[in-house]
């Protein structure tokens, strides 16, 4: 495969990215030096296997997949939900499953008789989940500590990533609905997929043979 | 003519000037409009536009009127209502829309060419072979992706309440989701199995088609399945690439059979789009079909060669 024939591959880094890089490797795609932490090199190639991976942040996976600057990424379905690239999912890899959720101090009841405050990282997920519903809502956006809008009066809600459920709990808030069920997503580029889908398709395979 | 120094034209002009002079040869006629139209052609039709953000002003008569977004639109408008005949036009035409990266007014090159009147299979082969012909013109490497959403429709019909996530989930070519939205929606074993193969097929026509007779034994979806075998073939006497892939989709309300989209490569997005557009013929109160496509002069630039031959006349 000549160089330029590569599969380019965004990795969100983190944890999540780690184990993903791993389920690339048993899947028969290993670069040398991905995950060695001593390492200043950006990019990882293997040209026997005819990948090249890059670590980006999980948030602009999605970006690096639809500019086409990678051909194919792994990013959170959260991710996709709320920027709503022009990709392809190829795959659920399974894996950093979690759910996007409302939550709310306990006890709270939504009376439904007047607009409802939600604070969120993902307010184009929230005002659609609530759009579904009929449900009038002010979108608050934050870009963290969510929790403490509703502690502090901020917002009625929150739609957030919810993993275990300690850090609501910590804070007197508990779920209330599932918006989402979350788990890490194989994105193709399209235009990227109308050259490379043997192998690309031939990616997904192995991964989905190396989750198993 | 012979001293204009053919050097100094970007490669977008170059492609354009190669485009028109295809679909001139092939019997099409130039059609020049006017930058403005009112505004009303467009807010009655915003689900046809690829952007719904409307440039408008008012005319020193009182009208509201917009730089059009599209070419299209003023096209159908502007062709009779009952034709006796098959009219071919083109253009080359700037229009207005909203950047997706910046959110704000761009102005965009747009060559295409529009077949209406009494279509028939011929004429959508005929346009289906300049759309691959066009892709040829801009690259040797291209790819013509086809589908037909008659194909789709049919198959959603049993896809009960789940139509319109199933739908989504063949779009993004997630045929795990259709498996499990039809497990969800009690879709039957038959029907999942036709849906989840719109969602994961995709490669040479014949391929496709063929694999389609495997999983199901409908007769409006296999004689589609044939048409655009058919289709197909005539794009492929250019030589180009063509793929049938049933994630490419259309607002059924004016997209009614063939849809198509090219790809070039080194481009991340689709550079040629287009497809039979009956619906709209409908809407505006035409008494024909129609089938276009357009080629996206913006993107051109991400070319980065003078067309396919280097600039070569």
């Amino acid at each position: 495969m000549e160089r330029n024939e590569m599969l380019n591959v965004a990795l969100p880094k983190g944890r999540l990215g780690e184990k993903v890089y791993q389920a690339f490797e048993r899947a028969g795609f290993p670069a040398e030096d991905v995950l060695s932490p001593s390492t200043r090199k950006l990019v990882f190639e293997n040209p026997a296997a005819g990948v090249r991976y890059f670590w980006v942040k999980p948030s602009d996976v999605a970006i690096y997949v639809e500019r086409g600057a990678a051909d194919i990424g792994v990013a959170g379905k959260d991710i996709l939900m709320e920027y709503r690239p022009d990709v392809y999912e190829l795959l659920d890899l399974g894996l950093g499953k979690c759910r996007l959720a409302v939550a709310a101090k306990k006890g709270f009841t939504d009376s439904g008789d007047y607009t409802l405050r939600v604070a969120t990282k993902f307010p184009n997920a929230a005002a659609e989940f609530y759009a579904g519903k009929g449900r009038d809502i002010d979108v608050i956006k934050l870009n963290g500590s969510i929790e403490l809008a509703p502690v502090l009066g901020l917002s009625d809600v929150i739609v957030d990533i919810v993993e275990t459920g300690a850090t609501l709990k910590e804070n007197n808030l508990e779920p209330v609905e599932t918006v989402a069920e979350i788990s890490a997503r194989l994105i193709a580029n399209k235009a990227a997929y109308q050259f490379k889908s043997p192998v690309m398709e031939n990616v997904a395979a192995a991964l989905k043979g190396a989750l198993v | 003519m012979n001293n204009i120094d053919l050097s100094v034209l970007s490669a977008e002009e170059i492609i354009s000037l190669k485009l028109r002079s295809l679909y001139k040869r092939y019997g099409y006629s130039c059609f020049k409009m006017s930058k403005f139209e009112e505004y009303d052609l467009y807010g009655k039709n915003k689900d046809f536009l690829i952007s719904d953000s409307v440039i408008t002003f008012t005319d020193t008569n009182g009208k509201l009127m917009a730089l059009k977004p599209d070419v299209t639109l003023s096209i159908v408008k502007n062709s009779p209502a009952e034709p006796a005949g098959v009219t071919r036009l083109y253009y080359d035409e700037n229009v207005y829309r909203i950047s997706e990266s910046t959110r704000r007014y761009k102005e965009l090159m747009q060559v295409g060419l529009e077949c209406m009147g009494p279509i028939t299979e011929k004429e959508v082969c005929e346009v289906a072979k300049l759309a691959a012909e066009s892709l040829k013109v801009i690259s040797e490497d291209s790819v013509l992706t086809v589908s037909d959403l008659k194909i789709r429709q049919a198959a959603l019909k049993n896809a009960g309440a789940g139509e319109r996530e199933i739908s989504a989930a063949i779009s993004a070519k997630n045929a795990g989701a259709v498996e499990k939205l039809c497990g969800a929606c009690g879709v039957d074993k038959q029907a999942e199995k036709l849906l989840t193969y719109l969602a994961s097929a995709g490669g040479s026509c014949a391929a496709v088609t063929e694999g389609l007779k495997n999983v199901t034994s409908d007769i409006e979806i296999l004689a589609a399945a044939d048409a655009l075998d058919r289709v197909c073939r005539a794009a492929e006497e250019t030589g180009v690439t063509v793929r049938a892939d049933f994630s490419l989709t259309g607002d059924i309300n004016y997209y009614n059979g063939v849809v198509f989209k090219g790809y070039v490569k080194g481009v991340p997005a689709g550079i040629l789009s287009g497809g039979q557009y009956d619906g709209l013929m409908a809407k505006m109160n035409k008494k024909s079909g129609a089938v276009g496509f357009a080629v996206y002069a913006d993107l051109l630039e991400r070319v980065g060669a003078r067309g396919a031959d280097n600039g070569k006349e």
